[in-house]
């Protein structure tokens, strides 16, 4: 036989360390999926009873029969939406300079390795900053509006950091094109490289809402209440959120408020999975139009 | 060097009489008379509409372009030619200044657009760019539809009106040969184009602005022979109104197609003219040997 590899044997070279790295892969993934399978049929178990219209309906009580999370659930939407509505443009627009205008500079570098530290730093951080900042310095007490603006500390840097990624993966040639056909820097940027970079800044605001959505630490710390029996109308009223009420829950001795939190839980998860199937639902729409 | 066609051969002076392209060989539809070649004289003639003097440009220390001086006819092909890696494509970028977003460069010289420095610090950059139009080496279209992508320099310059737009995107495409091919899906990402069409593509955008002078780098390297054929008679027919600059490393082309010719090495500007004469009866030895295919 000549010293060519014959095409019919030489495929069972390597044949079982390709098995064993592929068997490892299907395991990891595999023991996520069950960790979560595992954990939402347990909620799914301990809920169901309670999961009603009613339940969302219906304000806290001391009497766990009569215990809604309206109150929460208006809170987190509050929330979000504020959250929503001061983060991303600031994010957006502080990536955007940093990627587009900002000279490169000693400075430059500076903010950037800050943002990305504090994008490190824990959430109760934020809160307590919050709480020194918001609710006594600009005296915004325990409201809705400190909560949001303190969530918004929360996500900014992750919404930034997000941004900038999807900025960068914009190709230079984009702009060159642009600019060689006599579009000004900010024309560049609002026609050709914002929306080039859409798709990926939308699925990273989406996530750091998602976050913002689950946190619980800064709220205690900026002052949500347990017991809110009302939605907030304005922005200066009172509030809780869904984490606060499910934390609250969990915390009472009696076995029917697990069985509410474990309701309080399924909600908060199909809010989350909304948000999370727009966030698909937009890279999907836009995304498939750009390849590079 | 046996293999490779001499350009020589194809441009032997007895061929002079038809303009030396008729035995090219490529696809060449007919060109209407009297749009052929420019001779020397009328070369000579043609007012200048840029002005090269003792440039040279750097990137950050190493300097790419030495001491160019070089005047470009108004309504005149000027090809540049030369080796890989020579400074064909730097040289192109600082008339519309494009090299200006790469850091740490620097310009020595003046280049004159119409007797006005284009490195002026009263130079309008936007202006410039509108004026001197540019088709890169890479064809880089936008993720975006056809249609946006040859209105955008339109749209930009104030033009809303979609009737409008829709005629420029038209004749742009028309120009570029690429019309029949997308008429019917102008709406459809431009992306989803072959590479040869993408590149007519970015010809139509360049073209959409409706500039003064237009840059091409490699117009015709993705292109099959029959696009190419389009392109060249496209640059013939532009040359009537507009001042082109085209790179090619296709002698062939480069003797079809331009009015005058310069050729580069290693940054320097070996020796330019007619194209006629450049080809024909060049000057200096290395001139001979790149276009006869003996180096580079
Ligand atoms: N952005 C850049 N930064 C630094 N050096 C560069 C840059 N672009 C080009 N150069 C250098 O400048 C020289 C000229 O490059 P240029 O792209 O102008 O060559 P060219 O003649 O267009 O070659 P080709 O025919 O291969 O396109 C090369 O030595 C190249 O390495
Ligand atoms: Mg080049």
């Amino acid at each position: 036989m000549s010293s060519k590899l014959d095409i019919y044997t030489t495929k069972r070279r390597g044949r079982f360390s390709n098995f064993l790295f592929t068997s490892v892969c299907f395991l990891a993934t595999m023991t996520c999926v069950l960790m979560l399978f595992v954990l939402i049929w347990n909620l799914i178990l301990q809920g169901k009873d309670w999961l009603s219209w009613d339940f969302v309906e219906r304000f806290p009580s001391r009497f766990p029969v009569k215990a809604g999370i309206k109150s929460a659930l208006w809170g987190s939407i509050w929330l979000i939406s504020l959250t929503a509505l001061f983060s991303v443009p600031l994010g957006v627009g502080a990536a955007v300079y940093l990627e587009e205008y900002a000279p490169k500079s000693r400075w430059r570098k500076l903010i950037q390795l800050n943002i990305s530290n504090l994008a490190g730093v824990p959430s109760i951080v934020y809160g307590i900053l919050g709480l020194a900042l918001f609710v006594r310095a600009l005296a915004l007490e325990r409201s809705v509006l400190s909560g949001a603006l303190t969530l918004t500390l929360v996500v900014l840097p992750i919404i930034i950091l997000a941004s900038q990624e999807a900025l960068r993966s914009v190709p230079d040639s984009i702009r060159r094109s642009a600019y060689a056909l006599g579009a000004t820097r900010w024309q560049t940027v609002w026609y050709q490289v914002l929306p080039a970079s859409l798709p990926g800044i939308m699925t990273g605001v989406i996530l750091s809402l998602s976050r913002a959505l689950g946190e619980a630490a800064p709220l205690i710390a900026v002052g949500a209440m347990a017991y809110v029996p009302f939605v907030p109308e304005k922005l200066t009223d009172e509030f809780t959120a869904l984490p606060i009420q499910i934390f609250n829950w969990t915390a009472r001795p009696q076995e029917d408020f697990h069985h509410l939190a474990a309701a309080g839980i399924l909600v908060l998860l199909i809010v989350l999975v909304s948000m999370n199937a727009i966030a698909v639902f937009v890279r999907h729409k836009y995304g498939k139009k750009i390849r590079w | 060097m046996a293999s490779t066609p001499s350009v020589k051969k194809i441009m032997q002076p007895s061929d002079k009489a038809t303009s030396g392209y008729s035995k090219a060989p490529m696809v060449r539809p007919s060109i209407p008379e009297g749009k052929g070649m420019r001779t020397a004289d009328e070369l000579a003639q043609a007012t200048e509409k840029i002005s090269v003097r003792d440039m040279s440009f750097y990137y950050s220390e190493n300097r790419a372009l030495t001491d160019i001086s070089l005047s470009i006819p108004e309504c005149c092909v000027t090809a540049f030619i030369g080796p890989s890696g020579c400074g064909k494509s730097t040289f192109l970028r600082c008339f519309n200044r494009m090299n200006d977003m790469i850091e740490g460069t620097r310009v020595e010289g003046e280049i004159l657009l119409e007797g006005q420095d284009i490195y002026s610090s009263r130079t309008d950059i936007v202006t410039l760019r509108k004026r001197i139009g540019m088709v890169f080496q890479k064809s880089t279209p936008f993720p975006k539809s056809i249609f946006d992508n040859v209105s955008f320099g339109p749209k930009i310059a104030g033009i809303r009106k979609k009737k409008e737009l829709y005629e420029i995107v038209e004749r742009s495409l028309q120009r570029s040969a690429l019309w029949d091919e997308v008429k019917d899906r102008l709406s459809e990402s431009a992306l989803n184009l072959s590479g040869g069409q993408q590149h007519r593509l970015c010809i139509a955008r360049a073209l959409a602005n409706d500039p003064d002078i237009l840059l091409m780098d490699e117009p015709a390297s993705a292109l099959d022979p029959a696009s190419t054929a389009r392109i060249e008679d496209l640059i013939f027919e532009l040359k009537e109104q507009y001042t082109i600059v085209i790179v090619t490393h296709n002698m062939q082309q480069a003797a079809r197609v331009s009015d005058q010719a310069a050729f580069f090495y290693q940054g320097l500007l070996v020796e330019s003219g007619a194209t006629e004469e450049l080809f024909t009866n060049p000057k200096k030895q290395q001139t001979e040997d790149y276009i006869t295919g003996r180096f580079g």
